[in-house]
């Protein structure tokens, strides 16, 4: 029996507002977690060795035009161009420099251009949907993209994504490791989606919203969005053997 | 603890493979090159399934056990070793990396690899360790395997396989994976 939007909006209205910054990795309104997540909890420990470090990126793995996914084929793509940006920290607040981002997203219409999305939307040949970047000395991101749509998936009837662009990050020390998803503001589909509402504290949920930010917005070309992240995992005071 | 709130995780989603996996991510250093091992296995959900929809990134030392500090991760040149893959699931859940065996941090102790894991239908990534089982008296000394029940510690510890080493990433189940998570406060 599949499930529909009301059975699920009952779930999450159960699971809603426990404390926890992070999601719940055992979330029965998203389906497919329930064969996914450990049962056991983390085993807390002091990290050692590599644990204290990230892996380096640089000029030679991301280049300058990686960043603007508008002009990676030989039109424009069909959308809303807009510039998502922001600053990358630590959990001290503290810059995290020369580290590499990387984003993907559906296009305008809602689309992935990876073959297993069959959704009939429309493909936008001028659209792949992926950049990189590496962040500057004062830990800052910039993407040019073109919003993207909201998009039907199959964990429940009639289910639909709220718009989002996926975005994987490193950080200073290997548990800062991130993977996670950014949002627009005022999305309808915010309280009816089981994977934002998998972080339970509306608080930690809130942060996974970009704001409108008319400063980043130019003249006659694009909007601006503006969203900070934290990595918040432990970080080493220094590297060893770098002057990083 | 002051500074501002940690950004949640979400799950990575079924459509990163166009995004995340790169040609040459798997391959740390060229097979047959003179020390290059394997370290292969299967990502497998609680039901015993593989998992086709997952990603495994190693970060580990290399031969003489310190911190690699090289780029070029993303545009490998076939020389230098970064230290760092990234490697999909197969349809099969199988993955696997070329690399080079890694040295311990501290002269006696064990050697590993520090791994992460996200998948779709997984809500945020997983950390874990991959221990090599070469050395018996240095696994039996290492402050966290000593801390684990007995049924848990063999989850960390790779067997011996062709060309190298395998390890399964068990999600969930019977031989679960143990899954870490650094502790805070250190001093910054």
């Amino acid at each position: 029996m599949i499930p529909t939007q009301r059975e699920i909006s009952d779930e999450i209205a159960s699971l809603d507002g426990a404390a926890g910054a992070q999601p719940r990795l055992d979330y029965p309104p998203y389906r497919s977690s329930a064969l996914r997540h450990p049962r056991h909890p983390a085993v807390v420990l002091d990290p050692e060795g590599v644990e204290l470090a990230s892996p380096v990126f640089g000029p030679r793995d991301v280049g300058e035009l990686d960043a603007d996914l508008t002009i990676q084929h030989r039109g424009e793509p069909l959308g809303e161009r807009m510039i998502v940006t922001g600053r990358v920290l630590d959990g001290r607040g503290r810059a995290v420099a020369g580290q590499l981002v990387e984003v993907w997203q559906a296009n305008a219409a809602g689309r992935y251009i990876h073959q297993r999305d069959q959704h009939p939307a429309p493909l936008d040949p001028n659209f792949t949907g992926t950049g990189r970047c590496l962040t500057g000395p004062d830990g800052s991101y910039r993407f040019v993209t073109v919003k993207p749509g909201p998009y039907p998936w199959r964990n429940h009837r009639n289910a639909w994504r709220p718009a989002h662009i996926h975005f994987s990050l490193f950080g200073t020390a290997f548990a800062q490791r991130l993977v996670t998803q950014m949002y627009f503001p005022g999305d309808p589909l915010f309280p009816l989606d089981p994977i934002l509402q998998s972080v339970t504290d509306p608080a930690a949920r809130a942060r996974l919203i970009a704001a409108y930010d008319h400063d980043v917005t130019q003249e006659e070309w694009c909007t601006g969005y503006r969203w900070d992240i934290v990595l918040s995992g432990p970080a080493p005071t220094v590297f060893e053997g770098t002057g990083r | 603890m002051s500074g501002p709130e940690g950004t949640p995780g979400q799950t990575v989603g079924p459509f990163f493979g166009y995004a995340l996996p790169y040609p040459g991510g798997d391959t740390l250093v060229p097979p047959g090159r003179d020390g290059a091992i394997r370290l292969a296995g299967r990502v497998v959900d609680g039901a015993g399934a593989g998992v086709p929809d997952a990603l495994v990134e190693v970060w580990q030392a290399g031969p003489t056990g310190a911190v690699v500090r090289e780029p070029g991760s993303l545009r490998r040149d076939g020389w230098s070793f970064t230290g760092w893959g990234r490697a999909a699931t197969d349809p099969t859940g199988a993955y696997s990396f070329t690399t080079l065996r890694p040295a311990p941090a501290v002269a006696g102790g064990p050697a590993w690899f520090a791994v992460a894991v996200v998948a779709r239908g997984l809500l945020d990534r997983l950390l874990t360790r991959v221990y090599l089982p070469d050395d018996p008296d240095a696994l039996a000394g290492d402050r966290l395997l000593s801390s684990l029940p007995d049924g848990r510690r063999s989850t960390l510890i790779a067997r011996p396989g062709p060309d190298g080493y395998r390890f399964d990433v068990v999600l969930q189940g019977d031989r679960e994976t143990v899954f870490l998570q650094h502790r805070p406060g250190h001093p910054g």
